[in-house]
Order: structure tokens, then sequence, then C-alpha cells
């Protein structure tokens, strides 16, 4: 990992810190990781109720312990199909800031690894070409072993998601 | 456990004193003789300015003083009350709140004007020593303080620049009691004083610079005799106040300052003020003691065990209860939101020369506190407008043999689950042919189009929408009746008028008593639950087969020789499952609009806890909410208004179309 490359990591998931306490989880074959302080809670599946008209990306919501929270799947954010539940999928309910407010939202995932530590050295900015996950959606990549640890930017893909869906329906 | 900043509890607390002014002011408009209002008013200025003083208000305390000055008197019966002096007491509320909202700025210019007319309206009731002459009278004062004094947090030194303020002053401290050097304790007080002051304020502004120290002190205050002065009472100029002695000549000062406390000490034992968001947390928990309560009824039902049953049933009795605690602890009278229109209706009259009396009504009928905040724009576009439009001049009415004065009747009633607040005034009622020609002029209806007078009258609420011919000051611009009708919706209200023509016009606004909780009809579409508000459900009845065959390619049901348009739920929410045989429609209406809704099944009615849906599904306008069911799963809440206006427009489609 060469010197230059980690100076490039963004800097608002690092904070100058050399080392974060993540969650890692697989969503399509990939193991994905995101802060540990984010997450609120882990949930088996959940009956969710589908909000039709909202952009398939967000389109159920959940009870979350009284609460009714959105349940986000991300891999139709990144344009790939939705696949069935299995006895290993959870939900990852984490805290994120939309449009100024803190709202809770579920993460549909595959599986749930671990909670685990990543440092700062090991990671590297997404490359641009290669990869069938969009770059601009990825904070960055952490080598862990042999594989690669994704960090996906959520705020990019919700807020992405979130004006995409505005503007369309502006135009109606 | 963080404490709120002092300043905005003086906020908060002058908000309140000033209501009380205002009311205590509006009051005595009516009867001059009140003297308890004058006492009431009288009271409030004084705390106002103690208070504000305390807290650094400086300005809006000596603006303030003048006022408590002018009362005093009439309090004392130097002064009748007389309308002009209440008028300009009013503004100078006015003014008051503006030096509490913004204390900095630059109001000196205001403050003047206001106290000249104010002066004026004393001095205009016929006063033999007006305090704004030029004559001028000589005390000598002695005052000292217990030793304590400047431990216990008094400062001699901000008494005596107070009597400064009053006028020219010559201070000589008697310093005989100081000890010698090494027995001076400094925090102690060892001096007394002698001031000679020559003021044009009246003897109370001395007792008042001794208001707080009052109980332990001794004060002297002779009046110097011989200079040229034309005062009315010099027996009690010269009078000796012993304040030690509580049966002294005149105990007042002293005996007012412990009474106040008092009323404020019960008042705060009655009352607790409490944050709206611990209010709202507080109904979060209780709605989901709700949900955990109905699930739990369902187990027990199901299960054999009578012992479940009994605490479950038991459980859904005591959330029955909270729910309904809960509920009273958010409802507020109306009063506090009728009281606002006295001084609107009081400044309407003065504004437009017309002769208006407000009647209220139902004062005690109560409503959720956030509804009563956002009714209060509306309403007083609907008051304006009954104000200016709707009641003619004394003379027009005179003539038309009405009695002169105009009466605005504001009445507020509950009936069922909704509090109907009427406002009716006895002008002319609204001119149904300048409506509709209006309407037709600037395209909102077709010419000739055949519309009930209530779809008629309805107009008035579209945006742009004015039949006053002449733009005044208070209405006419055609902004404002949307805005009702926009608030009103959002409040899941209704708007019904009525009108006759020569006796008035009565505008009724029907909202739910609460914002949190809704009877709602369960409905099911496709596999999804929906509920639909109770309140806007006219009916329910089956789409027979024939009927959908031939509905089909025009959305149309016939309801009792009306045509009513309809939506098809399963095409609009894509669910993809086969129809039910037998279809129901369910037939919603806003006012006079009406849309049905195609279901599959109607599951009966549902008390629905509004969760509101995250900024994700913002976009999303055909549902208004979501809820939560008794097995845990999530229902959406279908957005009525949003329903009608697609339906209608629906309609104004296929009209169009042929």
């Amino acid at each position: 990992m060469s010197e230059a490359a980690a100076r490039t990591l963004p800097d608002a998931l690092w904070e100058g810190r050399e080392e974060i306490e993540v969650v890692t989880f697989d969503i399509a074959g990939e193991v994905f990781a995101l802060e540990a302080a984010a997450v609120q809670e882990i949930l088996d599946l959940l009956p969710e109720t589908s909000v039709p008209g909202a952009k398939a990306f967000v389109g159920t919501v959940i009870n979350f312990r009284g609460k009714v929270i959105p349940l986000a799947d991300i891999r139709l954010a990144f344009g790939m199909e939705a696949t069935q539940p299995t006895i290993d999928s959870r939900i990852v309910v984490i805290e994120l800031e939309i449009e100024g407010e803190p709202t809770l939202t579920g993460i549909r995932t595959d599986k749930v690894h671990e909670v685990t530590t990543l440092v700062r050295s090991a990671g590297e900015p997404p490359p641009s070409v290669g990869m069938r996950w969009r770059p601009d959606f990825i904070d960055c990549l952490v080598k862990r072993g042999s594989d690669f640890i994704i960090l996906p930017n959520l705020q990019a893909i919700f807020s992405a998601n979130h004006e995409h869906r505005k503007s369309g329906s502006s135009t109606n | 456990m963080s404490f709120p900043d002092p300043i905005a509890v003086f906020r908060t607390e002058a908000a309140e004193l000033l209501e009380q002014i205002e009311a205590g002011l509006l009051d005595l408009n009516v009867n001059l003789g009140d003297k308890d209002q004058v006492d009431t008013v009288f009271r409030s200025l004084h705390t106002l300015k103690g208070s504000g003083a305390m807290f650094g208000f400086d300005a809006l305390a000596a603006f303030t003083h003048h006022c408590e000055t002018a009362f005093d008197r009439v309090r004392k019966g130097e002064v009748p009350a007389t309308h002009d002096l209440v008028g300009a007491v009013l503004e100078a509320k006015d003014h008051m709140r503006l030096l509490v909202d913004t204390p900095t700025g630059d109001h000196e210019a205001a403050s003047e004007a206001l106290l000249a007319s104010l002066r004026r309206a004393v001095d205009g009731a016929g006063v033999p020593e007006a305090p704004a002459g030029p004559s001028t009278t000589r005390y000598t004062i002695r005052f000292s303080l217990p030793q304590d004094a400047m431990a216990n947090g008094t400062n001699p030194l901000g008494l005596l620049d107070e009597m400064r303020d009053l006028g020219d002053c010559r201070v000589v401290a008697d310093r005989s009691a100081i000890p010698p050097l090494d027995q001076l304790n400094p925090v102690d007080l060892h001096l007394s004083w002698t001031v000679e002051l020559t003021t044009s304020e009246p003897r109370s502004a001395i007792d008042d610079v001794f208001i707080f120290v009052m109980d332990d002190m001794q004060l002297e205050v002779t009046e110097v005799q011989g200079e040229p002065q034309t005062s009315a009472a010099p027996a009690e100029a010269e009078a000796v106040v012993a304040a030690t002695d509580p049966a002294a000549t005149t105990p007042k000062p002293a005996a007012k300052g412990p009474a106040t406390v008092d009323a404020k000490a019960a008042k705060a034992a009655e009352n607790v003020r409490v944050p709206a968001e611990r209010l709202d947390e507080l109904m979060d928990r209780v709605g989901e003691l709700v949900i955990a309560q109905s699930r739990l009824s369902q187990l027990a039902g199901s299960s054999g065990d009578l012992q479940l049953r009994a605490v479950s049933e038991d459980v859904e009795r005591l959330s029955g209860e909270l729910r309904d605690t809960m509920m009273v602890l958010r409802m507020v009278p109306v009063t506090q939101l009728f009281s606002r229109f006295r001084r609107l209706v009081h400044d309407l009259a003065n504004e437009t020369g017309k002769v208006i009396e407000l009647v209220t009504e139902g004062e005690t009928t109560e409503v959720d506190k956030s509804v009563i905040e956002r009714l209060a724009d509306p309403m007083i576009h609907l008051v304006r407008n009954s104000c200016d439009h709707g009641l003619e001049t004394a003379e027009q009415r005179l003539a038309a043999g009405k009695p002169a004065a105009g009466t605005i009747s504001l009445s507020a009633r509950q009936q069922g689950g909704e509090v109907i607040i009427t406002i009716k005034d006895d002008g002319r009622g609204i001119d149904k042919d300048r409506v509709r020609a209006k309407a037709e002029s600037s395209g909102l209806i077709a010419a000739n189009a055949s519309l009930s007078d209530q779809e008629l009258y309805q107009l008035i609420f579209q945006p742009g929408f004015s039949t006053a011919q002449q733009v005044t000051n208070l209405s006419g611009r055609g902004v404002g009746m949307d805005v009702v009708k926009r608030t009103i919706d959002a409040l899941r209200g209704t708007i019904n008028v009525v009108s006759r023509p020569g006796q008035g016009s009565e505008i009724s606004l029907a909202i739910p008593l609460t914002l949190a909780i809704i009877d709602g009809l369960l409905v099911r579409v496709g596999s999804g639950r929906y509920v639909i508000p109770l309140a806007a459900v006219e009916e329910c009845l089956e789409l027979s087969v024939e009927e959908d065959m031939r509905s089909r390619g025009r959305s149309f049901i016939s309801l009792r020789d009306s045509l009513v348009p309809f939506i098809r739920l399963r095409d609009l929410f894509r669910t993809g499952t086969t129809p039910d045989p037998f279809q129901k429609v369910v037939v919603i209406s806003t006012g006079s609009e009406r849309v049905g809704l195609v279901v599959d099944q109607i599951i009966g009615d549902h008390q629905t806890v509004i969760k509101s849906m995250s900024k994700l599904h913002h976009d999303v306008g055909t549902f208004s909410g979501a809820t939560i069911l008794g097995d845990g799963n999530v229902a959406l809440i279908l957005d009525v208004g949003h329903l009608v206006s697609e339906g209608q427009q629906q309609e104004a489609q296929l009209r169009a179309a042929g």
C-alpha cells in the first residue's frame, strides 16, 4: 500500500483515526462494512409493507420498535437484481442524516459477520474501473487477507436516490 | 437535566403577563368602573416592570414604569379610567412586547410618542396634579439599611443611582456608625444616607426605588415645604413611612409584594410547565404501549389460559385509560385561541370605523394544543374577512333595519371526534352572484356551470379569489382564504359555509380533536392493508360485477343519480394479484368533492396512532402517514385530500376527452 494512495482516502470516514470499528456483512457476494457506532441494531427479517409509488430502492417500510422506518436494498441502488431472502438474511438498522434530520433506516443484508477493526493503512480509494459497484457510492476499500472489504458511502447512495426521485416526481 | 435560559423564561413569563394585561384592558374597556380589572392590570404591569429590570430589560422596565404609574393613579382613584387611557395603554402594551422581543433595538422615539399620548390620556381625564407638569417637589429622604444588606445582595449605590434618575439629588452619607478599622467587617454596611431630592415624579416613585428592600429598612420621606408646588395631598406628602411597621400610614408597597408572590406560588402549584416535546415523547410511548397491548390481547384471545386473558383485559383497560389521560394532557381550552380575537376585533373596529361586537361561546371546549396553534392564522383571516367584507357600516346597517353594532360571534363545540369552530357575522352575507361572476371571469368555473350553493361558496377558498371591489388595508387582495383552506386541509378538517343574503354568513371549521390519533377504516388491497381516515368515509358499497364490467374504460359509478369518479387502488398500487370476486367501493369526500376507492376487502374500523413517514418517502403523495397494526405489521394511511384531487383530475380529463 503506497503512502500516496492512503492520503487520498476520504477523511470524513476516518476522521484522522488510524483504526475504526466496523460491522461486516455480505451483500451479493461482496463483504461490506459500516462503522459500528452508526449501527443501531441487527434484526432478523421482519414483515415488510411495500409503499406503492416509492422508489424500489426504498420500496418497503418495517416496524422497528414502534417506529415506521424505511428498509433499503443497496443492491437496487447499484442497479442489481434483488435476491430471495435466506435463513442468514438480516436487517442492519443504522442512523443516517437525511436533509439534516437523523433518520433511522434498515439495510437488507445477506449475512452479518462480525464486529472487527479496520486499519487505515490497509485502505485504498475505489478503482474507477473494473468493479461492478459504482465508485462514487464507495468510500474506500480495505484489504483483509486476500479479499477487499467495501465501505459504502451511504450518504451518497441515499442522497443520490433521494434527489433522483425528487427530480423524477417533479416532472410528472 | 439542563436549566432553561433565564431570558427565555422571562420572555415566556412576559408574554403571559402581556396577555393578562391585554385581557384586563379589554375587559376594562367594556366596564370602565371595574376596580378588579384595574388592580389586575396594575399588578401585571408591576410584575412585568420588576422582572424586566431583574433580567436586564431596562428599556422595558423604564417604559412600563410610566404605564404602571398611570394605572396606579387610576387605582387610587386620582384619575378615572377612560377609553382614551385604555387605548393608550393598549398601544403601550404592544410597544412593551416589542421591547421584550428586541431589547437592543432603537425604540426611543416610539417610547416617547406613546408616553406622550399616555400623558395626554391621563391629563385629559382632568387631573389636578399632572406628573408631566413642570411643577417639582423637594423631599428629604433619610434611609438606612440593615447591616447585612450588602451580604444579601442589595447595592445601596444602585438605590442612590435610581434616585438620581428621579431628579436633582444631593446625597450626604452618615458615617457616624463606622467602627474603628480593626473592628470593621468590610462586608457589613455601616452607612446611612440623607438625600435631598428635587423631582417632578410623584411620591410613589420614591417608594418604588426601595420596593425590594422595603421590608427590613428604615425609610423616612419628608416633603420640604416652601417650594412652589401644587400638591393636592399635603397630608400624604408629610407622612412618614416607617416600613418596618406594617401598620404605618401607607403600607401599600410592603403589602403588595407578598400578595403578588402568594398568588404566583398558588399558580405554580396548579400548573406545571412541560416542554411540548416531552409530551410528544410520552405520547409515542403510550402509542407503542397500545400497540403492544393489542398484540397481547390477540395472543390472549387465541389461548385458552383464563389467567392470561384476565391480565390481558386489565392491561387493555389500563392502556386505554392511559391513552385517554394522555390525550387530555395535550388539550387546552379554546379560550386561548378566542382571546386573541378580542384585540383583533377592537383594532379592526377602529380601522374600519364600524361598530363591532365580539361574542364568544363554548370557550371551555378543549382541543389539542398543536391544533390550536395552527388554527390561529386561518381564523385571523376569517375574522378579518367578516369584519371587512361581511359587516356593513353603522349607517348601512341602520338603513337595513339592523342594529348599528355588527356582531361577530365565535363559537366552539365538540361533536364526536371533531371540534366545530364557527365564525359567524350578521352582515350582508356572501353575494352569490358576485362570487359566480368573479369565478367565471377568472376562469375557475365554466359560464353557466350548475353549482350548488356550497360548491359556489367553496370557490372563495380558491387561490387568488376575492370579490372585494376595493382592496383595503385589511383584506381583498385575494390572499388569505386559500391559506385558510390549505391549513384546514392540513389539519384534516373541513370547511362549511352558510350564508343568508342580508342576514350574514357563517363559516364552520370542523377539525379533528387531535393530530396524533385517528379513527380509520382498515381495508385490504391485494395483499397490503391500508387505513382510510374514517372521518372522510361517506359510505361503503359493493361494486357489482355488472358495474365493474360496465365501468371498465370509464371510471364512474352512479350513486343515487350522481356520477362519482373512482380510483382502482389495485391499479394505482400495482398489486399484481387477481382481484377478489366482490370488490368494494369506499366513497370518501373532502367537503363537497367525492371520489370512490375500489378495494378488495373492508376489514373494519381501527383506531390508529399516526406515525409519520421518513424523509425518504416524503415524495409519495398517496400516503399521509403510517400506523402499526395489532399484529405488528405496518399499514399505510391514505391521504384523502390527495386521492380526491387525483380522482377529480381524472374526471376532468375524461370530461375534456369527451
